[in-house]
């Protein structure tokens, strides 16, 4: 992993609420400024600035050939991105939606993830693919999936997931400047989520692969990333009702996936529920528990508990809030750590 | 009710819809429906013969090298090899018209253009041999890696292309795809990408009338491949794939137009797969000897080598010349490929990323100490096996 040597110093004390979206623009827009190699293409990123205007006034300021609205076709788009890395440049490439980047695999699996492999480190390929992902915003169907299994299982890529502006910030910089491809999950839910923030001296630069206690607590640890953060933060907070101090990780990255950080938590702990919004089978949660239960078996008081959506397809937005896991499931999980009371 | 009968239609004009005119005239993007064709007919003689002569003896050295390569399949050398035999032309061609700073992006059937690319024969085989992946630098000798999901790499080719142009480079993609690639939907969206963004490509079907098993009629229900580039926007060509002199002239026109920033060509090859889809399949179940019979005849060798000794510019001395050439290319081949590769497995980890995750760097401790117990018991029982 390579990341951008320069970070964007200290923040100044002018700043003021800034929601994730801008601090993603500004990522785009810092990385292009610094970067001449550095393109921006997909489906409405020009004019329109993308349908989250996450690319908003990229085109203006840069023009179309550094902010290019493509043809429709993802495949195409990310087909071409490889092979203008091949060149030397550093594509970014926005899928408009989640499901939407399915036509796009081939591309991904076959070819972004493996041309470093496949030329024996003769060409790197440094593509950034962001996708806003999961729901929650009511949207219709194929609108709101969750897909990050699918990318973590697949070597060569990395997977990452900010869930607060500061991290959208850091991480999406840090993707850019990345030498390897990074699947760059946008939890499309938290774009309008606010952090003050200040547009002189945005956040630093956060290497990718690092996670991060959010919340310090001793009882036990609630492993989340992404649009799942927020609900885990309330969690901790209503369970401190029930005397339990509950501990919070953010993942940040899904791949480099953090053993350490995880590890050391747990085992303060002893106890761990981890929590995310796709599918539980074969959904990320099962590698987590499995590496968690392999490095902390003795510390562990009571199996490793997920906390997922259902196994279903994702269900429509009139009934979206009975799949999501929500502050009540996650308590429920957590009481269920009490597992010597239990039997 | 009409519209006659309502209550006020007489009042009622409907309003013309706009004007409407299409992008881009169709006409001059349609092939010709006869393939072209310079061998046998009298372009002939306004052809270079020293173009003609060096594409006879590169085809001589081609053919050669599909037999030996095939050859070493029934060696144990080579794991697998789709062969090019009758697609010389194609081949050949495709290698001869890029400048050096131009890039070739190769299926799996074209190891031979990347060889008459000048690619190293041992480094272009590894991928059939089955030791890497990719047996040569990509960016050393501008050749992509050979690509073995159908039609994948067009887009990339329309992409570097592209890159290349907003560098100020004029540098020219020639990617090339089977018949059967072209129903796959990366086929589309490059083709499509590469005429909005016009792009310095040259896209080269080359029709030989299976994709494996599946003929031609099942693939396709258009009158020819180079008819489907009037829907993108870009010329059509039709040539005859196994006319090496008219398919040189065809994809260096289509390479100069590229060049000159007037956007992509399709060019459609019409040839035949001589051998089977593989040394692995069996032609027979699709298609029979009579079949292939027909095309023998208008073999790609004999097709210039007739041409060549009927102007004179060929005799049985330089035949015999380019046979010997081949000859020893082929003896350098096989030489080369009967030694064993050395490999390391530890390098299984290396090039996943830039830097190892984590995760990657236990199962390379994990290999290491396998690998370490695995030479202990070789070393107890005496046993050397030279590796
Ligand atoms: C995406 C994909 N699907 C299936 C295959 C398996 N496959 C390998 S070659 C081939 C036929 C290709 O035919 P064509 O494109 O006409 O090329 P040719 O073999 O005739 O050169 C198939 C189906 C593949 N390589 N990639």
């Amino acid at each position: 992993m390579t990341t951008a040597a320069a970070t964007t110093g200290a923040r100044t004390a002018k700043a003021k609420p800034a929601t994730m979206a801008q601090a993603l623009g500004r990522a785009l827009r810092d990385s292009m400024a610094e970067d001449p190699a550095v393109h921006v293409l997909g489906e409405d990123v020009g004019t329109l600035g993308g349908v989250f205007r996450i690319t908003d006034g990229l085109a203006r300021e840069f023009g179309d050939d550094r902010c290019t609205d493509t043809p429709l076709a993802e495949a195409g788009i990310l087909g071409a991105a490889v092979g203008m890395a091949m060149y030397g440049l550093r594509p970014v490439v926005e899928m408009q939606f989640d499901a939407f980047a399915y036509p796009a695999l081939e591309q991904l699996f076959s070819h972004v993830a493996k041309m470093r492999n496949r030329t024996r480190g003769a060409m790197p390929l440094p593509i950034t693919v962001r996708i806003p992902y999961g729901g929650g915003i009511g949207g219709v169907e194929h609108h709101s999936d969750s897909s990050e299994a699918y990318y973590m299982a697949t070597p060569g890529l990395h997977v990452v997931t900010p869930a607060t502006v500061d991290d959208a910030y850091g991480l999406l910089r840090a993707s850019i400047a990345s030498d390897d491809p990074v699947v760059f999950l946008e939890p499309k839910r938290l774009y309008w989520s606010k952090a003050d923030w200040s547009p002189d001296a945005p956040a630093e630069v956060e290497p990718i692969g690092r996670a991060v206690v959010r919340r310090p607590g001793r009882s036990a640890t609630l492993i989340t990333y992404g649009p799942s953060l927020p609900v885990c933060m309330e969690a901790a907070e209503a369970a401190v009702a029930e005397g339990w101090d509950l501990e919070v990780v953010d993942l940040r990255s899904l791949v480099p996936f953090d053993d350490a950080t995880v590890a050391a938590s747990v085992r303060r702990t002893g106890r761990a529920v981890v929590v995310h919004e796709s599918t539980g089978f074969g959904g990320p949660g099962g590698e987590i528990a499995a590496r968690i239960t392999e490095r902390c078996f003795h510390h562990l008081e009571a199996p490793v508990l997920r906390v997922a959506g259902f196994d279903i397809p994702y269900p429509p937005p009139m009934v979206e809030r009975h799949h999501l896991p929500g502050v009540d499931r996650v308590l429920d999980a957590v009481a269920r750590l009490q597992w010597e009371a239990e039997g | 009710m009409t519209v006659q009968e309502l209550p006020g239609a007489a009042a009622y004009r409907p309003t013309p819809p706009p004007a409407w005119k299409p992008l881009t005239d169709p006409a001059p993007l349609l092939p010709d429906p006869e393939p072209y064709r310079v061998l046998g007919t009298d372009a002939a003689a306004d052809a270079d013969p020293e173009l003609m002569l060096r594409l006879y003896a590169e085809l001589v050295r081609g053919r050669r090298y599909n037999v030996q390569a095939t050859a070493l399949t029934k060696q144990g050398r080579l794991a697998v090899y789709p062969s090019s035999t009758g697609q010389e032309a194609c081949e050949i061609a495709a290698a001869l018209v890029l400048e050096e700073r131009d890039w070739l992006f190769p299926s799996y059937r074209d190891t031979l253009a990347a060889v008459a690319r000048g690619l190293d024969p041992v480094e272009a085989l590894t991928l059939l041999r089955g030791d890497r992946h990719t047996g040569y630098d990509p960016r050393e000798h501008r050749i992509a890696p050979l690509c073995t999901p159908l039609a994948t790499q067009l887009p990339h080719a329309v992409g570097l292309a592209h890159a290349a142009r907003l560098k100020g480079d004029d540098v020219v993609a020639l990617a090339m795809v089977g018949d059967g690639g072209t129903s796959e939907g990366d086929f589309h969206e490059a083709l499509n990408f590469a005429a909005v963004w016009r792009a310095p490509v040259v896209f080269l079907v080359q029709n030989n009338g299976f994709a494996i098993s599946v003929p031609l009629a099942k693939q396709t229900a258009a009158p020819s491949f180079a008819h489907k580039a009037v829907g993108y926007g870009m010329p059509g060509r039709l040539v005859d794939g196994n006319d090496a002199a008219a398919m040189h002239e065809v994809l260096g026109e289509a390479v100069a137009r590229a060049r000159r920033g007037e956007g992509p060509t399709l060019v459609e090859a019409v040839t035949y797969r001589m051998d089977a889809h593989t040394n692995a399949d069996d032609a027979t179940r699709y298609r029979t000897d009579s079949d292939v019979e027909v095309w023998r005849a208008h073999d790609p060798v004999t097709l210039l080598e007739r041409e060549l000794t009927g102007r004179g510019l060929l005799d049985e001395d330089r035949i015999e010349e380019a046979r010997e050439a081949a000859e020893r290319m082929a003896a350098a081949l096989r030489e080369r490929m009967n030694a064993d590769p050395v490999l390391d497995p530890m390098d299984l980890f290396t090039h996943v990323y830039a830097e190892r995750t984590g995760q990657l760097r236990e199962q390379a401790d994990g290999l290491r100490a396998e690998l370490a117990a695995e030479q202990e018991r070789h070393g107890e029982h005496g046993a050397e096996d030279g590796r």
